[in-house]
């Protein structure tokens, strides 16, 4: 398991990962699908999840690894949490759009 | 840790008295089990310990501040009572006050956190529950809104977080802070760039989380949307937790690197003081003019993470004891102004002085408090706070934090104003015992604490 983690250089990985990282950000800064915007901040999630598992498997050091565990839990929480909140919107306005939350200004 | 496993029980006995039919006196019991912990709570005081592996560690700062958010969360359980009236609310009682229970747990877990895993398990408990206390009210658009944003916003910024902890971990192989802060004495010369962008990602993230410019635009919409009483716990609680584990952050990890951070932090306490203060004049709702007032204080707050070089620990936590007293008696005059004229408009409190001089006169002390002026608490926070930045050479912010809150004196006024000089409208108002209890409570602390400021100054 470790080898083949291995079999490819770090820095990849953490190229990968910024790679990652960078399309989540930019889906949540351009899409205006509130589920889309979702998906891209699990996207983020993952590429840390990603990166924190190759460095844990390079450094012989399990702690990266139990890191995941419980980023994964808190995801799958605030995704839990975040999907009701839009349903509850979506109850009120009957759209995913986030440009309709925009009641509030200045 | 005590502190923290008997808030868990108190949250899970929350979520129990659903099914024992106990919602009745679901209120009074946690309000009790409260005041017990904070006297358990005590005990932790100058008996540093670590517990679980080194996960979380009591000191006389996480003492301190754990203190302060079981008193905010006592104040805002009493107020709860008077506050979640209608039948809905009645109805999901036990849920929310366990989810409010769940809220202090994060906060004190962002106290004592040792661990980067600890201080992001925590800032998520934090904030996940306020991302529901925040869209409670599921049938008014406005908190829906309010909560969906918090959560984008919050969640957005966590992953940064995360990051920002991945690649920490990566450099220095470790996610414990002592350990962190080792390898920061160890390699303060030639830092690895990865390390530093580490450093910045989390920066960012706290500075999401305190509310401080340009990260601050979630601030004054979500406390504008979510439930008063919510808006009042996130300006108080969730604020100071936030910049306590800021704090926390960068004097154990981060304090020999700061020299690379230095600038953005400056930049940010200067914007964010400017921000808060000119935004807050055009305000014409009183939450979010408390809100942009929040932002304000994010700024004066940021003095005391800019010197902290200087120890300036005991100053942030006079200043926040200050603030949070100040704006719980704000918010507990506002919650009961709202109720009875159905506005959230600064006209609301027009004419208040003639219909109920007591109250105007509260809430004035109230607002003087947050505008700095002697002898409140406020007064001297800020005094405290300036002369420790003052003191290890941030003259340049403390001018721009002294303008700023000359620019700040002006909205507290307004509101002022509104009471001693509109024309009353024809609403009665009279705050129910409860309220009246907290507010007085809440004044007296600011009073005395303004008066003999001498007794946190040289507390931790």
């Amino acid at each position: 398991m470790e080898n083949s983690i291995q079999s490819v250089p770090q820095n990849w990985y953490l190229l990968l990962s910024t790679f990652m990282f960078c399309i989540g950000v930019m889906g949540v800064l351009l899409r205006r699908n509130a589920i889309i915007i979702l998906m891209c901040i699990e996207l983020m999630l993952n590429a840390v999840n990603l990166l924190l598992v190759s460095y844990s498997s390079y450094a012989g050091n399990a702690e990266g690894q139990v890191f995941v565990f419980f980023i994964m839990v808190v995801a799958a929480a605030e995704v839990a949490v975040g999907l009701a909140l839009l349903v509850s919107i979506y109850r009120n306005v009957a759209s995913t759009d986030i440009d309709i939350l925009n009641r509030m200004k200045w | 840790m005590n502190t923290l496993i008997y808030t868990a029980c108190l949250g899970l006995f929350g979520l129990l008295a659903e099914i024992f039919n106990l919602r009745k006196y679901l209120i009074p019991i946690l309000v009790l089990g409260l005041a017990v912990i904070f006297s358990l709570n005590l005990q932790t005081w100058n008996n540093p310990q670590t517990h679980f592996n080194g996960m979380l560690s009591d000191s006389n700062f996480s003492t301190a501040f754990s203190g302060l958010a079981l008193f905010i969360m006592l104040i805002i359980l009493i107020l709860s009572g008077d506050f979640y009236t209608s039948t809905d609310d009645e109805k999901h009682i036990s849920d929310y006050m366990a989810i409010l229970m769940f809220t202090l747990c994060g906060a004190l877990m962002m106290f004592s956190f040792s661990n980067m895993a600890m201080l992001f398990l925590g800032i998520e408990t934090l904030s996940i529950s306020l991302y529901v206390m925040a869209g409670s009210r599921r049938f008014e658009l406005k908190s829906n809104e309010a909560g969906f944003k918090y959560f984008l916003m919050g969640s957005f910024a966590s992953a940064f977080l995360l990051f920002g902890i991945a690649l920490v971990f990566g450099v220095t192989g470790t996610f414990s802070i002592d350990g962190i802060g080792n390898y920061m004495r160890m390699h303060a010369d030639k830092l690895d760039p990865l390390f530093i962008v580490g450093m910045l990602l989390m920066i960012f993230a706290m500075l999401f989380k305190v509310s401080a410019a340009p990260f601050h635009f979630w601030a004054p919409d979500v406390y504008e949307g979510a439930p008063s009483l919510i808006t009042a716990l996130m300006s108080t609680l969730v604020k100071i937790a936030a910049f306590a584990a800021f704090y926390r952050l960068l004097s154990s990890c981060f304090v020999f690197a700061l020299g690379k951070a230095e600038i953005i932090l400056t930049i940010s306490c200067a914007a964010t003081l400017l921000v808060g203060n000119l935004v807050a004049l055009v305000q014409d709702n009183f939450k979010r003019l408390l809100a942009y007032s929040g932002i304000s204080h994010a700024g004066y707050m940021m003095l005391a993470i800019i010197s902290i070089q200087g120890s300036t620990d005991s100053a942030l936590f006079l200043y926040s004891v200050g603030y949070a007293v100040a704006s719980l008696a704000a918010f507990a005059i506002a919650i009961t102004v709202f109720k009875s004229t159905g506005t959230e408009s600064i006209s609301g409190f027009n004419g208040l002085a003639k219909k109920n001089p007591l109250l105007a006169a509260s809430l004035t002390m109230a607002m003087l408090s947050l505008a700095g002026i002697p002898p409140f608490a406020g007064f001297f926070g800020k005094y405290f706070i300036f002369s420790e930045a003052f003191r290890n050479g941030c003259q340049n912010m403390v001018f721009v934090a002294i303008i700023s809150s000359i620019i700040g004196v002006f909205y507290y006024m307004k509101v002022i104003v509104a009471m001693y000089s509109k024309p009353a409208n024809e609403f009665e108002i009279k705050p129910t015992f409860a309220y009246q209890m907290v507010i007085a409570v809440c004044l007296i602390i600011s009073i005395v604490l303004g008066l003999y400021p001498g007794v946190f100054t040289k507390l931790l």
